[in-house]
């Protein structure tokens, strides 16, 4: 299935990040993409006014692999540590609507046709859905790239947007040589070593602590209104099934009831519209950005974690120093390793300072942004069923 | 499944959110209980014995036999009738021998339920519009142990003049309820009349209550059971033939009432009841009748059709129901874990705010919980009702069945006896001769009578029918709005929520 998205569409979907894709030297957007069995295929568009680039307008075709290679690479790039690495993007998962596909087969025969049509019609809907926000994600991590100072200069990154061949070589090449030994570090020790390192700074000390907490705090919330997501959904479908017998009811009928049956049964079916696309809403507004922000948070943890190594480094090379001159014995070398590990620390502490501070700007930012607009939505849709509803009373008081 | 620290709010404040106005709980004005009832001393049900026995109690397990002298059997009356030799043609149908009919429902009471006095109980429902209001209220536990009991208070509130007073309450329980059903189905069903079917028993929530656990969900069975019992009583009223029954008047009415103990599951009677049941449902299979009436064909098919699409309905409802709680629970979830993350927020207008969304999601979470119980006890137990009804509609089509079948073996019976008569005629037996001809006239006689009883019994069932579709499309119309109306609140409740909460959210800077 192919999906095209059209200009007001993506102002919707492009939601939980924010200041993205502003400047015109650079826009970058995925205006398609085709999934073939579990593959997505996107199709990243480049409009650029770099000399950088060879060409000021262009369209390559990239996997989600190659979304992953690129942002591994750019956090083994030793220039980058001190800085926030936007989040590389999950991978396409079709898993639910998939299995809820294989249920509802199975349910086939205890159901009407009608019924049976609307619930596949809602799961399709929930696929496009899935298949839009995978194209959002790696959009967003494009348009991250791209908005950043340093990381759009990337080497990589060009390669990225203008390598019309396919990317799988050199992928299996950068993994020979890095080894994903960095990625792998990061992931299993960072919260122990970024805890247990004695910190000289107070604004480091600060975000340290708030950054732990609220990761573990981030994470518990996404999965919570994920659950309560799916909860509304599951109502949407009961509704589903209730507008469907009621409507049978209502042919079967031949007293007064039978208008009164089929006006419930009509407005059953519009309100189960209604409740999902409230629960589209929510899980838009609400779950992906709490998931994106814990996603970008982790980003930041890892910021942390290399400059925490970075000062251990330095430390290490302070005592090594100390060592060397009660030696007497290779100074000059512990000298000088002494003075580059110092000054990896102080450039990592400065840019991540920064990046840190701008981070924070952002977060509120887009929280804003999306509360705000969850609680319009939420009234919208709140007043629309009050209509509906309102209005099937007055009918059926009428009669 | 809830695991929220609130406690289960009373439930006069659910109920009271839910339906507008209504006056579930009407405080009865300071009335003395009724007197006693102007019956004769003899008891009026047969269905009971004579002396209380106060260490019974209801669904024990253990009491299999005690009550091995009752009489029971729900086909006795009936036969007393067919094999009377008065030629009463209209159906009575009977309390049983011992008792009497009061005077006080001031019609000749010996024709009170020929069918030509059934519509004259119409008309007098047209003068004296129906009026009649029955709550069920305070439960109350009484006793301890296993011999606990929930004590109902039944008020009824009514201008009609069949009753004594315009308004008065009694103590019942769950076992009297079913004692009211039994004995109105034992006169009323096999002559067609849809006698609504008492809520059902549960063992396993009697004995939660029993056992003194008071949490939520042995609360929720009280009152579920407390809002079934209502329904029973308003549906059984609203039957004009069934209003003026004294038993109804009696439980109604009457301070006290022996106790009901062939209700009980397995007593004796429970046991017969099963396999009298059972024997039906075989008798059933057999009977192949020649219907001559379409409309009993057609209506038994709509019947069964609306069986099927009630059920399938109900269990949708009941889904919705269970997902609904499972939204509130989630969202108390969520609503928690915001907290938590706004406390640890370091940025001060952004915590503010995610407080007042986990404030707001708190508020929401007891919506839902609320609308989940509109849901279930104004929809799905509407739905379950009518499960049951047509249940006992059903019930009353297979009693003409029955009756019919009667009529039919009547005359084959009567066919033989005159085969047998003819051949007597050539032998020389003088006596024997007589007394199939005397057999003979019985059997006509008898024939006639099913004749008779299936005229009426077909007639009957018409009437009920209208009337029974009448009651449902009012029924279901007004709690279908009802219901509506509870998803309005809802939805403007939630408006409010958001609206408040949307100007914390600018807030953030």
């Amino acid at each position: 299935m192919t999906s095209a998205l059209d200009e007001s569409d993506k102002e919707k979907t492009r939601s939980v990040s924010v200041d993205l894709n502003n400047d015109a030297s650079l826009l970058i957007d995925i205006p398609d993409a085709l999934c073939e069995r579990d593959k997505v295929k996107f199709t990243v568009h480049t409009k650029t006014t770099l000399s950088a680039f060879q060409k000021p307008e262009f369209s390559v075709p990239r996997q989600h692999e190659d979304f992953i290679w690129l942002h591994d690479t750019l956090v083994e790039t030793e220039d980058y540590a001190g800085l926030i690495i936007p989040p590389a993007p999950p991978k396409p998962d079709f898993e639910s609507p998939r299995e809820k596909m294989h249920k509802l087969g199975e349910g086939e025969a205890t159901m009407t046709k009608e019924e049976y049509n609307k619930m596949k019609q809602e799961l399709e809907a929930e696929y496009l859905a899935v298949f839009k926000k995978t194209v959002q994600v790696h959009e967003i991590f494009l348009q991250r790239l791209s908005s950043h100072a340093i990381l759009s200069k990337d080497r990589n990154f060009q390669i990225f947007l203008e390598y019309d061949q396919d990317l799988s070589v050199r992928r299996k090449n950068a993994k020979e040589m890095f080894g994903g030994f960095f990625k792998n570090m990061v992931k299993t020790a960072d919260e122990v070593i970024i805890s247990g390192i004695k910190e000289v700074d107070d604004f480091f000390e600060q975000e340290k602590t708030f950054l732990l907490d609220y990761y573990s705090k981030i994470k518990d919330s996404t999965a919570k209104a994920e659950k309560m997501t799916r909860s509304h959904k599951n109502v949407a479908d009961d509704y589903i099934h209730i507008s469907a017998t009621l409507n049978t009811l209502s042919a079967d009928d031949s007293t007064a009831l039978k208008k009164h049956l089929d006006k419930l049964s009509d407005l059953f079916e519009k309100l189960r519209k209604v409740e999902g696309r409230v629960a589209s809403d929510q899980e838009l507004k609400l779950t992906e950005l709490l998931r994106y922000y814990m996603r970008d948070i982790q980003a930041a943890k890892d910021l942390l974690y290399r400059r925490a190594r970075a000062l251990a480094d330095y430390e290490h090379s302070n005592k090594a120093l100390d060592k060397a001159r009660l030696k007497s014995k290779d100074v000059p070398q512990a000298e000088e390793h002494q003075q580059q590990c110092l000054q990896k620390f102080d450039k990592l502490s400065e840019s991540g300072k920064r990046e840190l501070t701008s981070f924070k700007g952002r977060r509120v930012v887009a929280f804003r942004k999306n509360l705000i607009e969850m609680a319009e939505l939420e009234i919208k849709h709140a007043k629309n069923n009050v209509t509906l509803l309102q209005g099937c009373i007055d009918l059926l008081k009428s009669n | 499944m809830a695991d929220t620290a609130r406690d289960p709010p009373p439930e006069q404040t659910d109920f009271q959110e839910l339906e507008d106005g209504e006056d579930l709980f009407p405080e009865p004005a300071a009335a003395p209980e009724s007197g006693p009832a102007s019956l004769p001393a003899e008891d009026v049900s047969t269905n009971s014995n004579g002396p209380k026995q106060d260490s019974l109690f209801d669904d024990d397990p253990e009491d299999l036999f005690a009550e091995a002298t009752e009489e029971v059997s729900l086909d006795s009356p009936e036969r007393d009738v067919l094999l009377s030799d008065g030629p009463s043609p209209a159906i009575t149908p009977i309390t049983p021998p011992t008792s009497v009919i009061t005077p006080r429902i001031g019609h000749a009471h010996d024709d009170m339920f020929t069918h030509s006095s059934f519509d004259e109980i119409e008309e007098e429902e047209g003068g004296d519009s129906f009026d009649i209001h029955i709550a069920v209220s305070d439960p109350e536990k009484v006793g301890d142990g296993m011999n606990a009991y929930m004590a109902y208070k039944v008020t009824t509130k009514t201008s009609l003049s069949v009753f004594k007073q315009g308004e008065f309450s009694v103590k019942r329980r769950f076992s009297d309820f079913l004692g009211l059903h039994s004995k109105l189905a034992s006169k009323y069903l096999h002559v067609g009349y849809i006698v609504p079917p008492a809520p059902e028993k549960s063992i396993v929530g009697m004995t939660k209550v029993k056992v003194g656990k008071e949490d939520q969900s042995s609360n929720e069975f009280v009152e579920k059971r407390r809002s079934a019992l209502e329904r029973y009583l308003m549906r059984t009223v609203k039957h004009p033939v069934l209003l003026k029954d004294p038993d109804v008047l009696q439980f109604l009415e009457s301070s006290e009432l022996p106790r009901a103990v062939s209700t009980q599951a397995l007593s004796s009677a429970g046991l017969l009841r099963m396999v009298n049941k059972a024997a039906d449902a075989v008798n059933k299979m057999t009977i192949k009748m020649n219907e001559s009436d379409a409309w009993f064909e057609e209506k038994q098919q709509q019947f069964e059709n609306l069986d099927i699409q009630l059920r399938k309905l109900h269990a949708s409802v009941e889904s919705l129901v269970c997902h609904r709680k499972e939204l509130s629970v989630n969202t108390a979830l969520f609503a928690k874990s915001a907290a938590m993350l706004g406390n640890s927020e370091d940025h001060t207008a952004l915590s503010r705010a995610l407080s007042q969304l986990a404030e707001v999601e708190e508020k929401i979470d007891q919506l839902h919980q609320d609308q989940a119980n509109a849901d279930f006890y104004l929809f799905s137990e509407l739905l379950g009702d009518y499960v049951r009804l047509i249940t006992a509609v059903k019930g009353v089509f297979d009693h003409r069945m029955k009756t019919w079948q009667k009529w039919q073996d009547s005359q084959m019976l009567l066919q033989k006896k005159r085969e047998a008569e003819a051949k007597l005629q050539f032998t020389n037996k003088p006596d024997k001769l007589q007394q199939a001809k005397d057999e003979i006239k019985e059997l006509e006689g008898k024939v006639q009578q099913g004749e008779r009883d299936f005229e009426q019994i077909s007639k009957t069932i018409r009437k009920e029918v209208s009337r029974f579709e009448k009651e449902r499309v009012k029924d279901f119309k007004s709690v279908i709005i009802k219901y509506l109306e509870s998803l309005v609140q809802t939805q403007q409740q939630l408006i409010k929520y958001w609206e408040a909460f949307l100007p914390e959210a600018k807030a953030i800077s």
